[in-house]
């Protein structure tokens, strides 16, 4: 329902408020894996959301148990499993796709307000990498390298910036969807034609011009 | 050259598309009596004989595989609606039709779970076919247009498949057209009796191992 394409335009408020206040938190879940993968930098760590999912999850399990031993019929018990098995499976893709970011990217997040965008366990897990990454190189390449060269985070000492350390690209293309019509865009200061977003249209852009809108919802990532 | 981002974590693969797809709602007819499912994703039933309900796809192959019910096919899979798709994706090289954005993995579930539910199967597959292959050919005819200065591209009624098919070749060719335009680029080649530091563009090295 959340991802069909809806014909016809009249009713596209109440459509949508309609499907605003019966959005699961699974479809919460399903938006929030889809846009981490898609993006090429961290996005803001879905707390309360995954804390909920966590506690239905738990419920669920919980709940398919009692099924079992009750003797609820096996159908039932085995249809319940699939739909927890979905669930869990958006959960832990969505959190392998954060870590794997984050070990990627990791000196980067930690210079930035990117660290912001962490939950708790995932900065604890960010730092505990970035020293042992630290350690191993120093300890098996960098102490042998001449003087002035033997930073983790800049190729010699002359570089001005920390250029050894990767960031995440934010001009990498991709394709989104707006639900509404969102006007005419600038997308970025070296020119070029405005372009316009219309709903439901799918168009390929570079991430970094519509950041501000993917943040803000108006814009689904594909 | 070494500064390619490693995107194999931002593609889907074939069965997480599925994997979204299964959520659409679909019609089926029960033949048995089931009590309401509160499900993490939503509830449904209560299922009784012969009343026809909406669930998820997944939920709907998984009670077709047991005998439990019948899918209803929608509206669009069926011979009429496909003939006419098919005619109108003919006719105009530049307009693809709008066709439910999971329309290529909703009709393989159901040709391969639920074949006796669907009137005229073979026909219907093969106009599915023919329909795939027409919008593909176009997609392709379409993107080799695509020049430098493209600093974005609009497309109408892509399917969720197909969108995952051209993604990688898509973001690699539009990245190759920005980078290449980029006023910086051709302003370093200018330099070059200079001397200038080089620039740290800040990009992921390649893994070199393995």
């Amino acid at each position: 329902m959340a991802s069909g394409s809806e014909e016809g335009g009249t009713g596209i408020q109440i459509d949508e408020y309609e499907s605003l206040i019966s959005t699961t938190d699974v479809e919460l879940l399903k938006r929030a894996w889809r846009h981490e993968k898609a993006a090429p930098e961290i996005l803001q760590y879905e707390g309360t959301l995954v804390q909920r999912i966590r506690e239905q999850i738990q419920l669920m399990v919980e709940t398919v148990e009692e099924f079992a031993e009750s003797g609820i019929d096996p159908l039932t018990v085995s249809l319940y499993e699939m739909d927890l098995d979905r669930t869990q499976f958006l959960l832990r893709s969505y959190l392998r796709i954060r870590l794997h970011k984050i070990e990627k990217y990791m000196i980067h997040i930690l210079k930035t307000d990117l660290w912001n965008r962490l939950s708790e366990q995932e900065q604890k897990f960010a730092k505990r990498c970035t020293d042992d990454l630290g350690k191993h190189l120093e300890q098996s390449v960098l102490s042998r390298l001449p003087d002035g060269y033997k930073s983790l985070l800049k190729q010699s000492t002359a570089s001005e910036e920390d250029d050894m350390v990767s960031e995440p690209q934010l001009d990498t293309f991709v394709i989104c969807k707006s639900k509404r019509d969102l006007g005419t865009f600038q997308l970025d200061d070296s020119g070029g034609v405005p372009v316009e977003l219309l709903a439901g249209n799918l168009n390929i852009l570079r991430y970094k011009s519509i950041k501000p809108l993917v943040e803000s919802g108006q814009i689904d990532l594909v | 050259m070494a500064g390619q981002s490693d995107p194999h974590f931002s593609l889907f693969s074939a069965e997480e598309v599925e994997f979204m797809a299964e959520d659409e709602m679909i019609e089926i007819v029960p033949n048995m009596r089931m009590d309401p499912l509160n499900l993490l994703c939503g509830d449904f039933g209560p299922f009784l004989p012969q009343i026809a309900t909406q669930v998820p796809l997944w939920l709907a192959v998984a009670l077709k595989r047991r005998g439990k019910c019948t899918i209803r096919p929608p509206e669009w899979l069926s011979v009429e609606k496909l003939t006419e798709a098919l005619e109108a994706e003919r006719e105009s090289p530049r307009v693809f039709q709008p066709l439910p954005f999971h329309y290529v993995e909703i009709s393989r579930l159901l040709f391969d779970h639920a074949r006796d539910d669907i009137p005229d199967i073979y026909m219907v597959r093969s106009l599915v076919e023919d329909i795939r292959n027409v919008r593909f050919h176009k997609i392709e005819i379409n993107l080799e247009e695509i020049q430098g200065r493209a600093h974005a591209v609009k497309i109408k009624n892509l399917s969720a498949m197909e969108v995952n098919i051209v993604r990688p070749f898509v973001v690699r060719a539009l990245q190759a057209f920005y980078k290449h335009d980029s006023p910086e680029m051709i302003d370093q080649s200018d330099t070059t009796a200079n001397r200038r530091p080089q620039v740290a563009d800040h990009v992921p090295r390649r893994v070199v191992r393995r």
